[in-house]
Protein backbone atom coordinates (compact mmCIF):
# COMPACT_ATOMS: atom_id res chain seq x y z
CA UNK A 1 0.00 0.00 0.00
CA UNK A 2 1.39 3.11 -1.10
CA UNK A 3 2.07 6.14 2.00
CA UNK A 4 1.07 9.46 1.96
CA UNK A 5 3.56 12.38 2.29
CA UNK A 6 3.42 15.91 2.57
CA UNK A 7 6.76 17.99 0.87
CA UNK A 8 7.09 21.74 1.53
CA UNK A 9 7.11 23.39 -1.70
CA UNK A 10 8.88 27.02 -1.23
CA UNK A 11 8.84 29.61 -0.37
CA UNK A 12 12.38 29.84 -0.87
CA UNK A 13 12.74 27.28 -4.18
CA UNK A 14 15.11 27.64 -7.03
CA UNK A 15 12.04 27.86 -9.61
CA UNK A 16 10.35 30.41 -8.07
CA UNK A 17 11.61 34.26 -8.46
CA UNK A 18 9.05 35.47 -5.79
CA UNK A 19 7.99 33.28 -2.35
CA UNK A 20 5.13 30.77 -2.77
CA UNK A 21 4.15 28.05 -0.61
CA UNK A 22 2.64 25.14 -1.85
CA UNK A 23 2.08 22.13 0.47
CA UNK A 24 2.29 19.23 -1.90
CA UNK A 25 0.13 16.05 -0.73
CA UNK A 26 1.99 12.90 -2.26
CA UNK A 27 1.56 9.32 -3.04
CA UNK A 28 4.44 7.45 -4.68
CA UNK A 29 6.09 10.54 -6.30
CA UNK A 30 2.49 11.64 -7.46
CA UNK A 31 0.91 14.42 -6.19
CA UNK A 32 -2.33 13.83 -4.81
CA UNK A 33 -3.57 17.44 -4.00
CA UNK A 34 -1.57 20.64 -3.38
CA UNK A 35 -2.63 23.70 -0.64
CA UNK A 36 -0.92 26.82 -1.41
CA UNK A 37 -0.40 29.33 1.17
CA UNK A 38 0.30 32.93 0.19
CA UNK A 39 1.22 36.12 2.37
CA UNK A 40 5.03 36.18 2.40
CA UNK A 41 4.96 39.52 -0.26
CA UNK A 42 1.71 41.03 1.61
CA UNK A 43 2.36 45.31 1.58
CA UNK A 44 -0.78 46.61 2.30
CA UNK A 45 -0.81 48.60 -0.63
CA UNK A 46 -4.50 48.91 -1.38
CA UNK A 47 -4.94 50.18 2.13
CA UNK A 48 -2.17 52.82 1.15
CA UNK A 49 -4.75 54.33 -1.28
CA UNK A 50 -6.65 55.76 1.63
CA UNK A 51 -3.83 57.67 2.53
CA UNK A 52 -2.05 58.93 -0.46
CA UNK A 53 -3.25 61.69 -2.68
CA UNK A 54 -5.26 60.42 -5.43
CA UNK A 55 -2.95 62.11 -8.15
CA UNK A 56 0.48 60.72 -6.48
CA UNK A 57 -1.07 56.73 -5.53
CA UNK A 58 -0.48 55.95 -9.31
CA UNK A 59 3.29 56.11 -8.50
CA UNK A 60 2.38 53.42 -5.55
CA UNK A 61 0.17 51.48 -8.11
CA UNK A 62 2.77 50.65 -10.20
CA UNK A 63 4.97 48.97 -8.09
CA UNK A 64 2.50 46.46 -7.27
CA UNK A 65 4.11 43.94 -9.92
CA UNK A 66 7.80 44.85 -11.35
CA UNK A 67 6.83 43.15 -14.42
CA UNK A 68 3.47 44.50 -15.34
CA UNK A 69 4.56 47.53 -13.43
CA UNK A 70 3.25 50.61 -16.55
CA UNK A 71 -0.16 48.60 -16.77
CA UNK A 72 -0.66 48.96 -13.12
CA UNK A 73 -0.60 52.15 -13.62
CA UNK A 74 -2.48 52.56 -16.80
CA UNK A 75 -5.36 50.45 -14.63
CA UNK A 76 -5.28 52.64 -11.42
CA UNK A 77 -5.26 55.63 -14.16
CA UNK A 78 -7.81 54.64 -16.22
CA UNK A 79 -9.84 54.31 -13.33
CA UNK A 80 -9.90 57.32 -11.69
CA UNK A 81 -10.25 59.10 -15.44
CA UNK A 82 -13.09 57.14 -15.73
CA UNK A 83 -14.98 58.90 -12.00
CA UNK A 84 -13.58 61.72 -13.43
CA UNK A 85 -14.74 61.32 -17.29
CA UNK A 86 -11.75 63.10 -18.17
CA UNK A 87 -11.38 63.04 -22.38
CA UNK A 88 -7.36 61.49 -22.91
CA UNK A 89 -5.68 62.58 -26.27
CA UNK A 90 -5.33 60.32 -28.91
CA UNK A 91 -1.70 60.39 -28.58
CA UNK A 92 -1.92 59.87 -24.74
CA UNK A 93 -3.75 56.29 -25.99
CA UNK A 94 -1.46 55.03 -28.15
CA UNK A 95 1.61 55.83 -26.14
CA UNK A 96 0.07 53.70 -23.21
CA UNK A 97 -0.40 50.85 -26.17
CA UNK A 98 3.23 51.18 -27.36
CA UNK A 99 4.57 51.15 -23.87
CA UNK A 100 1.94 47.89 -22.68
CA UNK A 101 2.65 45.91 -25.85
CA UNK A 102 6.35 46.54 -24.77
CA UNK A 103 5.56 45.44 -21.74
CA UNK A 104 3.92 42.77 -22.45
CA UNK A 105 6.98 41.12 -24.84
CA UNK A 106 9.15 42.28 -21.92
CA UNK A 107 7.13 39.65 -19.68
CA UNK A 108 6.72 37.02 -22.13
CA UNK A 109 10.89 36.92 -22.96
CA UNK A 110 11.73 36.97 -18.88
CA UNK A 111 9.13 33.89 -18.42
CA UNK A 112 10.55 31.86 -21.57
CA UNK A 113 13.86 32.56 -19.60
CA UNK A 114 12.57 31.05 -16.40
CA UNK A 115 10.81 28.02 -18.30
CA UNK A 116 13.88 27.17 -19.86
CA UNK A 117 16.12 27.45 -16.60
CA UNK A 118 13.41 26.03 -14.79
CA UNK A 119 13.39 22.63 -17.36
CA UNK A 120 17.37 22.84 -17.08
CA UNK A 121 18.21 24.52 -20.52
CA UNK A 122 20.62 27.48 -19.26
CA UNK A 123 21.32 28.78 -22.57
CA UNK A 124 18.17 29.18 -23.89
CA UNK A 125 16.99 31.09 -21.00
CA UNK A 126 20.56 33.70 -21.11
CA UNK A 127 19.35 34.02 -24.61
CA UNK A 128 15.94 34.94 -24.19
CA UNK A 129 17.22 37.46 -21.17
CA UNK A 130 19.60 38.62 -23.92
CA UNK A 131 16.52 39.84 -26.16
CA UNK A 132 14.60 40.89 -22.78
CA UNK A 133 17.43 43.29 -22.36
CA UNK A 134 16.51 45.20 -25.80
CA UNK A 135 13.40 45.99 -24.91
CA UNK A 136 14.61 47.25 -21.35
CA UNK A 137 16.89 49.56 -23.21
CA UNK A 138 13.85 50.82 -25.20
CA UNK A 139 11.99 50.96 -21.46
CA UNK A 140 15.45 53.43 -19.92
CA UNK A 141 15.60 55.61 -23.38
CA UNK A 142 11.74 56.75 -23.30
CA UNK A 143 10.77 56.76 -20.02
CA UNK A 144 13.66 56.75 -17.74
CA UNK A 145 13.31 53.59 -15.90
CA UNK A 146 14.06 49.99 -16.85
CA UNK A 147 11.75 48.30 -14.65
CA UNK A 148 9.36 51.12 -12.86
CA UNK A 149 8.68 53.52 -15.66
CA UNK A 150 6.58 56.53 -13.74
CA UNK A 151 5.06 57.72 -17.15
CA UNK A 152 1.89 57.12 -16.64
CA UNK A 153 -0.67 59.93 -14.78
CA UNK A 154 -4.19 60.51 -14.10
CA UNK A 155 -5.15 62.46 -17.67
CA UNK A 156 -2.35 60.91 -19.95
CA UNK A 157 1.20 59.88 -19.80
CA UNK A 158 4.00 62.50 -18.47
CA UNK A 159 6.83 61.66 -21.53
CA UNK A 160 6.90 61.82 -25.28
CA UNK A 161 7.97 59.82 -27.68
CA UNK A 162 9.83 61.38 -31.05
CA UNK A 163 10.59 60.13 -34.35
CA UNK A 164 13.99 59.15 -33.60
CA UNK A 165 12.29 57.10 -30.83
CA UNK A 166 9.85 55.55 -32.82
CA UNK A 167 12.12 54.49 -35.21
CA UNK A 168 14.73 53.05 -32.57
CA UNK A 169 11.93 50.64 -31.50
CA UNK A 170 10.96 49.35 -34.76
CA UNK A 171 14.43 49.03 -35.62
CA UNK A 172 14.93 46.95 -31.97
CA UNK A 173 11.64 44.84 -32.83
CA UNK A 174 13.02 44.17 -36.44
CA UNK A 175 16.06 42.70 -34.46
CA UNK A 176 14.04 40.89 -31.79
CA UNK A 177 11.48 39.46 -33.80
CA UNK A 178 14.41 38.04 -35.99
CA UNK A 179 16.56 36.29 -33.41
CA UNK A 180 13.67 34.94 -31.77
CA UNK A 181 12.90 32.64 -34.72
CA UNK A 182 15.69 30.27 -33.31
CA UNK A 183 14.67 30.65 -29.88
CA UNK A 184 11.46 29.85 -30.68
CA UNK A 185 12.79 27.15 -32.99
CA UNK A 186 14.13 25.84 -30.01
CA UNK A 187 10.91 25.78 -27.73
CA UNK A 188 8.61 24.63 -30.13
CA UNK A 189 10.50 21.74 -31.72
CA UNK A 190 13.71 20.33 -29.76
CA UNK A 191 13.19 17.20 -28.53
CA UNK A 192 13.86 17.89 -24.64
CA UNK A 193 12.09 20.72 -24.87
CA UNK A 194 8.79 19.10 -26.13
CA UNK A 195 9.34 16.27 -23.67
CA UNK A 196 9.07 18.23 -20.51
CA UNK A 197 6.12 20.25 -21.60
CA UNK A 198 3.80 18.52 -24.18
CA UNK A 199 0.83 16.26 -22.52
CA UNK A 200 2.20 17.39 -19.28
CA UNK A 201 -0.65 19.62 -16.81
CA UNK A 202 -3.45 19.25 -19.41
CA UNK A 203 -6.44 22.11 -18.85
CA UNK A 204 -9.75 21.63 -20.61
CA UNK A 205 -11.14 24.47 -21.91
CA UNK A 206 -14.52 23.64 -19.07
CA UNK A 207 -11.95 23.38 -16.81
CA UNK A 208 -10.10 26.27 -17.70
CA UNK A 209 -13.13 28.38 -17.43
CA UNK A 210 -15.17 27.25 -14.18
CA UNK A 211 -12.09 27.53 -12.47
CA UNK A 212 -12.00 31.30 -13.69
CA UNK A 213 -8.35 30.98 -15.29
CA UNK A 214 -7.23 34.00 -17.45
CA UNK A 215 -4.66 35.45 -19.70
CA UNK A 216 -2.84 32.92 -21.88
CA UNK A 217 -3.84 30.11 -19.38
CA UNK A 218 -7.15 30.23 -20.73
CA UNK A 219 -5.79 30.97 -24.36
CA UNK A 220 -4.11 28.11 -23.98
CA UNK A 221 -7.10 25.84 -23.67
CA UNK A 222 -8.97 27.11 -26.45
CA UNK A 223 -10.72 29.90 -24.96
CA UNK A 224 -10.41 33.26 -26.99
CA UNK A 225 -10.84 35.60 -24.11
CA UNK A 226 -8.73 38.81 -24.52
CA UNK A 227 -9.18 42.13 -22.89
CA UNK A 228 -8.03 44.29 -25.46
CA UNK A 229 -10.50 43.48 -27.34
CA UNK A 230 -13.03 45.49 -25.48
CA UNK A 231 -11.01 48.49 -26.93
CA UNK A 232 -9.57 50.54 -24.54
CA UNK A 233 -6.57 52.51 -24.85
CA UNK A 234 -6.64 53.02 -28.26
CA UNK A 235 -6.72 48.99 -28.78
CA UNK A 236 -10.33 49.50 -30.48
CA UNK A 237 -8.72 51.01 -33.48
CA UNK A 238 -5.43 48.15 -33.97
CA UNK A 239 -6.09 45.11 -35.25
CA UNK A 240 -5.20 42.86 -32.06
CA UNK A 241 -4.58 39.21 -33.37
CA UNK A 242 -5.51 36.79 -30.52
CA UNK A 243 -3.66 33.97 -29.81
CA UNK A 244 -4.99 30.36 -28.88
CA UNK A 245 -4.53 26.58 -28.84
CA UNK A 246 -6.43 23.97 -28.25
CA UNK A 247 -4.18 20.95 -25.98
CA UNK A 248 -4.19 23.23 -23.21
CA UNK A 249 -0.96 21.40 -21.86
CA UNK A 250 2.07 22.89 -20.88
CA UNK A 251 3.47 23.45 -24.25
CA UNK A 252 -0.03 25.20 -25.43
CA UNK A 253 0.91 27.78 -22.64
CA UNK A 254 4.70 27.87 -24.01
CA UNK A 255 3.08 28.55 -27.70
CA UNK A 256 0.79 30.81 -26.85
CA UNK A 257 3.48 32.74 -24.96
CA UNK A 258 5.65 32.89 -27.89
CA UNK A 259 3.21 33.39 -30.03
CA UNK A 260 2.15 36.82 -28.50
CA UNK A 261 5.24 38.34 -28.56
CA UNK A 262 5.28 38.13 -32.08
CA UNK A 263 1.22 39.61 -32.26
CA UNK A 264 2.61 42.26 -29.84
CA UNK A 265 5.29 43.07 -31.82
CA UNK A 266 2.64 43.86 -34.71
CA UNK A 267 0.17 45.98 -32.39
CA UNK A 268 3.06 48.28 -31.51
CA UNK A 269 4.05 47.93 -35.36
CA UNK A 270 0.31 48.97 -35.88
CA UNK A 271 0.61 52.05 -33.06
CA UNK A 272 3.44 53.56 -34.43
CA UNK A 273 2.16 53.89 -37.92
CA UNK A 274 -1.06 55.15 -36.72
CA UNK A 275 0.05 57.66 -33.77
CA UNK A 276 -1.53 60.60 -33.93
CA UNK A 277 0.06 64.40 -32.98
CA UNK A 278 -1.03 66.52 -30.43
CA UNK A 279 -1.17 66.77 -26.54
CA UNK A 280 -0.24 63.97 -24.12
CA UNK A 281 -2.14 64.35 -21.41
CA UNK A 282 -4.94 66.61 -19.95
CA UNK A 283 -4.68 69.19 -17.14
CA UNK A 284 -6.81 67.61 -13.89
CA UNK A 285 -8.99 69.68 -11.94
CA UNK A 286 -10.86 68.59 -8.72
CA UNK A 287 -11.04 65.44 -7.15
CA UNK A 288 -12.83 62.36 -7.90
CA UNK A 289 -16.22 60.96 -6.58
CA UNK A 290 -17.89 58.10 -7.70
CA UNK A 291 -16.78 54.21 -8.32
CA UNK A 292 -15.23 52.54 -11.51
CA UNK A 293 -14.55 49.05 -12.64
CA UNK A 294 -11.80 48.54 -14.97
CA UNK A 295 -10.73 45.35 -16.76
CA UNK A 296 -7.68 44.96 -18.89
CA UNK A 297 -5.51 42.47 -20.35
CA UNK A 298 -2.01 41.90 -18.71
CA UNK A 299 0.41 39.75 -19.98
CA UNK A 300 -0.51 37.30 -17.53
CA UNK A 301 -4.35 37.82 -18.14
CA UNK A 302 -7.14 40.19 -17.42
CA UNK A 303 -6.34 42.28 -14.36
CA UNK A 304 -9.49 44.20 -12.79
CA UNK A 305 -9.82 47.06 -10.69
CA UNK A 306 -11.92 48.96 -8.48
CA UNK A 307 -11.54 52.54 -7.33
CA UNK A 308 -14.26 54.15 -5.21
CA UNK A 309 -14.01 57.92 -4.27
CA UNK A 310 -15.93 60.07 -2.00
CA UNK A 311 -14.89 63.36 -4.01
CA UNK A 312 -11.72 63.99 -1.13
CA UNK A 313 -8.18 64.15 -2.51
CA UNK A 314 -7.96 60.32 -0.79
CA UNK A 315 -9.93 57.27 -2.24
CA UNK A 316 -12.44 55.09 -0.61
CA UNK A 317 -10.79 51.97 -1.68
CA UNK A 318 -9.03 50.51 -4.17
CA UNK A 319 -8.77 47.06 -5.13
CA UNK A 320 -7.16 44.73 -7.58
CA UNK A 321 -7.59 41.41 -8.66
CA UNK A 322 -4.47 40.55 -10.27
CA UNK A 323 -4.01 37.41 -12.99
CA UNK A 324 -2.03 35.22 -10.89
CA UNK A 325 -4.31 34.89 -7.67
CA UNK A 326 -7.18 33.92 -10.89
CA UNK A 327 -5.17 31.22 -12.22
CA UNK A 328 -4.13 30.02 -8.83
CA UNK A 329 -6.87 27.23 -8.66
CA UNK A 330 -6.19 26.48 -11.93
CA UNK A 331 -2.81 25.88 -11.21
CA UNK A 332 -3.62 23.88 -8.19
CA UNK A 333 -6.39 21.23 -10.90
CA UNK A 334 -3.38 21.01 -13.18
CA UNK A 335 -1.03 19.64 -10.09
CA UNK A 336 -3.08 16.99 -9.25
CA UNK A 337 -1.69 13.42 -10.61
CA UNK A 338 1.44 15.03 -11.73
CA UNK A 339 4.46 13.30 -10.61
CA UNK A 340 7.29 15.34 -8.30
CA UNK A 341 9.75 16.28 -10.90
CA UNK A 342 7.12 17.87 -12.72
CA UNK A 343 5.48 20.31 -10.49
CA UNK A 344 8.31 22.98 -11.04
CA UNK A 345 7.73 23.65 -14.52
CA UNK A 346 4.15 23.29 -13.86
CA UNK A 347 4.08 26.08 -11.44
CA UNK A 348 6.01 28.33 -14.18
CA UNK A 349 3.14 27.21 -16.54
CA UNK A 350 0.94 29.56 -15.20
CA UNK A 351 3.49 32.67 -15.15
CA UNK A 352 3.41 33.26 -11.50
CA UNK A 353 3.84 36.61 -10.12
CA UNK A 354 3.36 36.65 -6.21
CA UNK A 355 3.44 40.58 -5.42
CA UNK A 356 0.85 40.58 -7.58
CA UNK A 357 -1.37 38.24 -5.77
CA UNK A 358 -0.48 39.76 -2.64
CA UNK A 359 -0.53 43.45 -3.41
CA UNK B 1 11.47 17.48 -33.93
CA UNK B 2 15.05 18.75 -33.68
CA UNK B 3 17.77 17.60 -31.58
CA UNK B 4 20.75 19.33 -30.73
CA UNK B 5 19.38 22.10 -32.94
CA UNK B 6 20.49 25.40 -30.16
CA UNK B 7 23.92 23.93 -30.06
CA UNK B 8 24.87 25.86 -32.90
CA UNK B 9 24.05 29.18 -30.83
CA UNK B 10 26.29 27.56 -28.04
CA UNK B 11 29.30 27.53 -30.01
CA UNK B 12 28.58 30.93 -32.04
CA UNK B 13 28.48 32.45 -28.35
CA UNK B 14 31.81 30.83 -27.64
CA UNK B 15 33.25 32.35 -30.57
CA UNK B 16 31.98 35.28 -30.91
CA UNK B 17 32.60 38.77 -28.20
CA UNK B 18 30.41 38.76 -25.22
CA UNK B 19 27.06 40.17 -24.75
CA UNK B 20 28.03 41.90 -22.00
CA UNK B 21 30.00 45.39 -20.65
CA UNK B 22 33.06 44.63 -19.23
CA UNK B 23 32.36 46.47 -16.12
CA UNK B 24 34.11 48.11 -14.09
CA UNK B 25 36.51 48.84 -17.27
CA UNK B 26 33.97 49.77 -19.46
CA UNK B 27 31.17 51.75 -18.07
CA UNK B 28 27.64 51.75 -19.49
CA UNK B 29 26.29 55.24 -21.12
CA UNK B 30 22.79 56.29 -19.82
CA UNK B 31 20.19 57.21 -21.56
CA UNK B 32 19.31 61.33 -21.43
CA UNK B 33 15.87 60.35 -19.85
CA UNK B 34 17.42 57.83 -17.31
CA UNK B 35 16.11 58.67 -14.00
CA UNK B 36 19.35 58.59 -11.52
CA UNK B 37 18.81 60.63 -8.96
CA UNK B 38 16.86 64.19 -7.80
CA UNK B 39 19.38 67.26 -7.72
CA UNK B 40 18.76 71.04 -6.34
CA UNK B 41 20.01 74.19 -7.21
CA UNK B 42 19.63 75.34 -3.58
CA UNK B 43 20.10 79.21 -4.49
CA UNK B 44 16.42 78.97 -6.75
CA UNK B 45 14.60 77.46 -3.77
CA UNK B 46 12.40 79.22 -2.36
CA UNK B 47 11.40 76.38 0.61
CA UNK B 48 7.53 76.61 -0.29
CA UNK B 49 6.96 72.62 0.23
CA UNK B 50 5.26 71.65 -2.24
CA UNK B 51 8.05 68.61 -3.08
CA UNK B 52 7.53 67.29 0.55
CA UNK B 53 3.76 66.88 0.18
CA UNK B 54 3.71 64.95 -3.32
CA UNK B 55 6.81 62.58 -2.53
CA UNK B 56 5.14 59.66 -2.48
CA UNK B 57 7.42 57.93 -0.02
CA UNK B 58 8.31 60.82 2.07
CA UNK B 59 11.60 61.24 1.48
CA UNK B 60 11.60 65.03 1.46
CA UNK B 61 12.00 67.71 3.93
CA UNK B 62 11.82 71.04 4.07
CA UNK B 63 12.39 73.45 6.71
CA UNK B 64 11.17 76.90 5.74
CA UNK B 65 12.13 79.11 8.59
CA UNK B 66 15.77 77.29 8.83
CA UNK B 67 15.89 77.56 5.05
CA UNK B 68 16.99 74.08 4.58
CA UNK B 69 16.00 70.92 2.33
CA UNK B 70 16.53 67.47 2.85
CA UNK B 71 16.31 64.57 0.95
CA UNK B 72 16.93 60.82 2.37
CA UNK B 73 18.33 59.22 -0.49
CA UNK B 74 17.64 55.83 0.17
CA UNK B 75 13.67 56.84 0.93
CA UNK B 76 13.79 58.52 -2.85
CA UNK B 77 12.22 56.09 -5.49
CA UNK B 78 12.80 58.48 -8.31
CA UNK B 79 9.48 58.91 -10.04
CA UNK B 80 10.31 62.54 -10.22
CA UNK B 81 6.54 63.64 -9.15
CA UNK B 82 8.77 66.46 -7.45
CA UNK B 83 10.57 67.28 -9.95
CA UNK B 84 7.40 67.85 -12.09
CA UNK B 85 5.61 70.05 -9.09
CA UNK B 86 8.82 72.58 -8.41
CA UNK B 87 7.13 76.13 -9.27
CA UNK B 88 10.78 77.50 -9.66
CA UNK B 89 12.03 74.38 -11.64
CA UNK B 90 15.08 74.32 -9.06
CA UNK B 91 14.71 70.44 -8.53
CA UNK B 92 16.24 68.34 -11.77
CA UNK B 93 16.83 64.83 -11.96
CA UNK B 94 20.12 63.65 -13.17
CA UNK B 95 20.74 60.26 -15.20
CA UNK B 96 23.39 59.57 -12.94
CA UNK B 97 22.85 56.99 -9.68
CA UNK B 98 24.52 58.00 -6.19
CA UNK B 99 26.99 55.94 -5.12
CA UNK B 100 26.09 52.64 -2.95
CA UNK B 101 26.27 53.28 0.75
CA UNK B 102 26.30 51.10 4.02
CA UNK B 103 24.19 52.99 6.01
CA UNK B 104 20.84 55.43 5.21
CA UNK B 105 21.91 59.00 4.14
CA UNK B 106 20.73 62.08 4.48
CA UNK B 107 21.50 64.43 2.29
CA UNK B 108 20.30 68.33 3.30
CA UNK B 109 21.13 71.78 1.17
CA UNK B 110 20.88 75.02 3.40
CA UNK B 111 19.77 78.46 1.44
CA UNK B 112 20.51 80.35 4.00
Amino acid sequence: MSRRSVIPFGPQHPVLPEPIHLDLVIEDEIVVEAIPSIGYVHRGLEKLAETRDYIDYVYVAERVCGICSFMHGMGYSMAVEDIMKLELPPRAMYLRVIWAELSRIHSHLLWMGLLADAFGFENLFMQCWRQREKILDIFEMTTGGRVIFSVCKVGGVRKDMDEDSLKIILKTLDEVGGELKEIETTFLTDKSVVYRLKGIGVLTADEALSLGAVGPMLRASGVGQDMRLTGYAAYGELDVPVVTSLDGDSFARCEVRMKEIHASIEIIRQAIARIPDGEIAVNVKGTPNGQSFIRLEQPRGEAFYHVRANGSKFLERFRVRTPTFANLPALLKILEGRSLANVPVLILTIDPCISCTER
Amino acid sequence: MSVMYFSKNAIKNLTHKPATLMYPNKKRAFFERTRGHVEIRIADCIFCGICQKRCPSNAIRVERAGKLWQIERMNCIQCGACVDNCPKKCLGMKNDYTAPDMAKKTDAYSGA
